[in-house]
């Protein structure tokens, strides 16, 4: 669906993305994640042409971005809907102008527009706000008029630019089920960039993470999260004060584990005491993983890692700075990777195998 | 009974003086129009290509915007009486004469379009990048950005500079009037200045003032009901 290969560009001698590599299957959301300033936005502007690019390649639908004339680029923008951190409605129109915009500009027949609009406000869930003036909306109710607006033309692709990033948590959440709701109901390929892990965890099947215009990681969202790597991990976790002396441990588990007591029965058959430093059970996705930090005596070590291989379990050993020694790291648990293979991401395989 | 008298002749004065004063204020009111309405157009099709070719503008072309900045800059720069006389040649090509309001309308109309310009840029400015990001994210092209979104989400704005232009322009015809123009402003200087009739300077005065305040609101009215 969107291939892009060595991607570079270039303000003047600044160089803002370096190398990018990613490939988008149909059906996928794909999040895009970066503090301010990695060049994700300018790199989903690459996406649509907003932006131009001077070194590599990208294709949507197997036509090279940089290659289309004016009216192949303003077609090609038709098949991409856009929302924006700032919802960028026009504040003089009411809610059923803004929708009806995009298909005034491409002349649709006058007489298809207000069903068409009408089943977009449906869809988002504004039917009562249809004569509302924009400026009288909420932040929540703008950015589902803005995304009704990007739907209007009936796009295979859908490019979120920090859509929840003016919203209150209450709002990410419900303008986040939107979204969720429309990529399953028209199975339409989500392009997501943001800096919030939330929007990440809850709607994105693969994710790559953007610093300094260069590609850190690339991967299975939950993957991601259950085993990050270094640069990722310091994004992703609040710092926990380890406990010094002893090791802490950071054990990861899906929600199959954490309901049985792993932990208490780990206790009870080595006969160790811990101390807990940290935990948090997080939803990924439609599911709820957990991991948990503790910290255990050196000379239990050993038997404990034993014990967590048995059941299957996957760990980590944080020194005391917070950082992994690498080399104490065990692959994923077979169990949980199976389980992450069932779900979601099960779309993707699929798709990459098709292209 | 003196009380009658005084007014008896400031009602006959007023008679004596009324035909002049009427044909000043209509003249004046022709030219504030006329150059009012074609600076507009003239400044409007001048902020399109400002807008079009800005180096954040829509088709960025920031050699062409430069001419044009730099032309625009030289034009407002000239004391608009030098101007006027400058341009007498110009307006006696044009329209066979430099006499009369008709021939004022010409250099008021050369003195505020890059006024007009600028001001209409400006409003395009202000407009919402962002919207008109949204605009090109969905297809819309350069000719439907700047009519389905600047000209719409600019519209109060315009409206309310208009008044800044008409009333620039009315200071300015008071000035063509006194080099052939005719208008309230030759009447001010004719009468009140080289014959002493202080009366007639201070209705003429008196008459911009109604007109100045009466362009504001109107402008603020429309602003309201737009925005």
């Amino acid at each position: 669906m969107i291939s892009v290969t060595g991607l570079s560009k270039y303000y003047g001698d600044h160089l803002v993305l370096d190398n990018i590599n990613m490939t988008v299957v149909k059906g996928e959301v794909f999040g895009i994640v970066g503090h301010s300033g990695a060049g994700k936005s300018t790199l989903l502007r690459c996406l649509n042409g907003l932006e131009s690019y001077q070194d590599g390649s990208v294709r949507i639908a197997g036509r090279e971005v940089r290659d289309l004339d004016r009216p192949g680029l303003l077609d090609l923008r038709r098949g991409m809907g856009m929302i924006f951190q700032t919802f960028n409605l026009m504040n003089r129109k009411d809610v059923f102008e803004n929708v009806a915009f995009p298909l005034r500009v491409w002349k649709t027949p006058a007489r298809d527009i207000e069903p068409r609009v009408m089943e977009l406000l449906d869809l988002v869930g504004l039917t009562d706000k249809r004569n509302a003036r924009v400026q009288n909306l909420s932040g929540g109710q703008k950015q589902r008029v803005g995304i009704a607006r990007a739907l209007a033309l009936g796009p295979e692709i859908l490019l979120c630019d920090e859509a929840t990033s003016a919203l209150d948590p209450k709002t990410t959440t419900s303008i986040l089920e939107l979204l969720e709701n429309i990529n399953q109901r028209l199975n339409i390929t989500m392009i997501v960039v943001t800096h919030q892990m939330e929007v990440v965890k809850r709607l994105c099947h693969r994710m790559l993470l953007l610093d300094g215009g260069v590609s850190q990681v690339l991967g299975v969202t939950e993957e991601l999260f259950l085993l990050p790597p270094e640069n990722f991990r310091k994004l992703i976790e609040e710092e926990y004060t380890l406990i010094p002396g002893g090791v802490n441990v950071r054990l990861m588990f899906p929600r199959e584990i954490s309901q049985d007591a792993v932990i208490t029965r780990m206790a009870r058959e080595l006969d160790i005491d811990f101390s807990i430093v940290g935990g948090k059970l997080e939803r990924y996705l439609d599911d709820v993983f957990g991991f948990l930090i503790i910290n255990i005596p050196v000379a239990s070590l050993p038997a404990v890692r034993d014990y967590l291989s048995r059941i299957d379990m996957h760990y980590q050993i944080l020194d005391g700075s917070g950082a992994t020694e690498r080399q104490h790291e065990r692959a994923p648990g077979a169990a949980i990777m199976e389980g992450i293979r069932t779900r979601k991401s099960a779309i993707i395989r699929k798709g990459l195998g098709r292209e | 009974m003196e009380q009658q008298t005084w007014f008896a002749a400031w009602v006959e004065r007023i008679e004596y003086i009324w035909p002049e004063f009427w044909t000043a204020t209509v003249e004046t009111v022709y030219m504030v129009a006329m150059s009012t309405v074609l600076s507009l157009a003239l400044g409007f099709i001048l902020a399109v290509y400002m807008i079009l070719t800005h180096p954040q503008g829509i088709r960025p072309r920031p050699r062409v915007y430069h001419v044009l900045d730099v032309a625009v800059n030289l034009i407002r720069s000239f004391p608009f009486l030098i101007l006027l006389i400058a341009l007498l040649p110009f307006t006696r090509l044009v329209l066979g004469t430099t006499i009369g309001s008709s021939a004022a309308v010409i250099p008021l109309t050369i003195a505020a379009a890059p006024f007009a310009g600028r001001i209409i840029e400006g409003c395009f400015l202000e407009v919402d990048k962002g919207v008109v990001e949204a605009a090109r994210s969905f297809g819309a092209s350069d000719m439907q950005i700047i009519w389905r979104v600047l000209v719409p989400e600019a519209l109060p704005a315009i409206v309310l500079n208009i008044a800044v232009l008409a009333i620039t322009l009315l200071g300015y015809s008071a000035m063509a009037g006194t080099v052939g123009g005719g208008g309230l402003g030759d009447l001010a200087v004719k009468y009140g200045y080289y014959r002493f009739q202080g009366d007639v300077m201070f209705y003429s005065v008196v008459v911009l003032l109604v007109m100045v305040q009466a362009m504001q609101s109107l402008s603020s009215f429309v602003y309201k009901r737009l925005r």
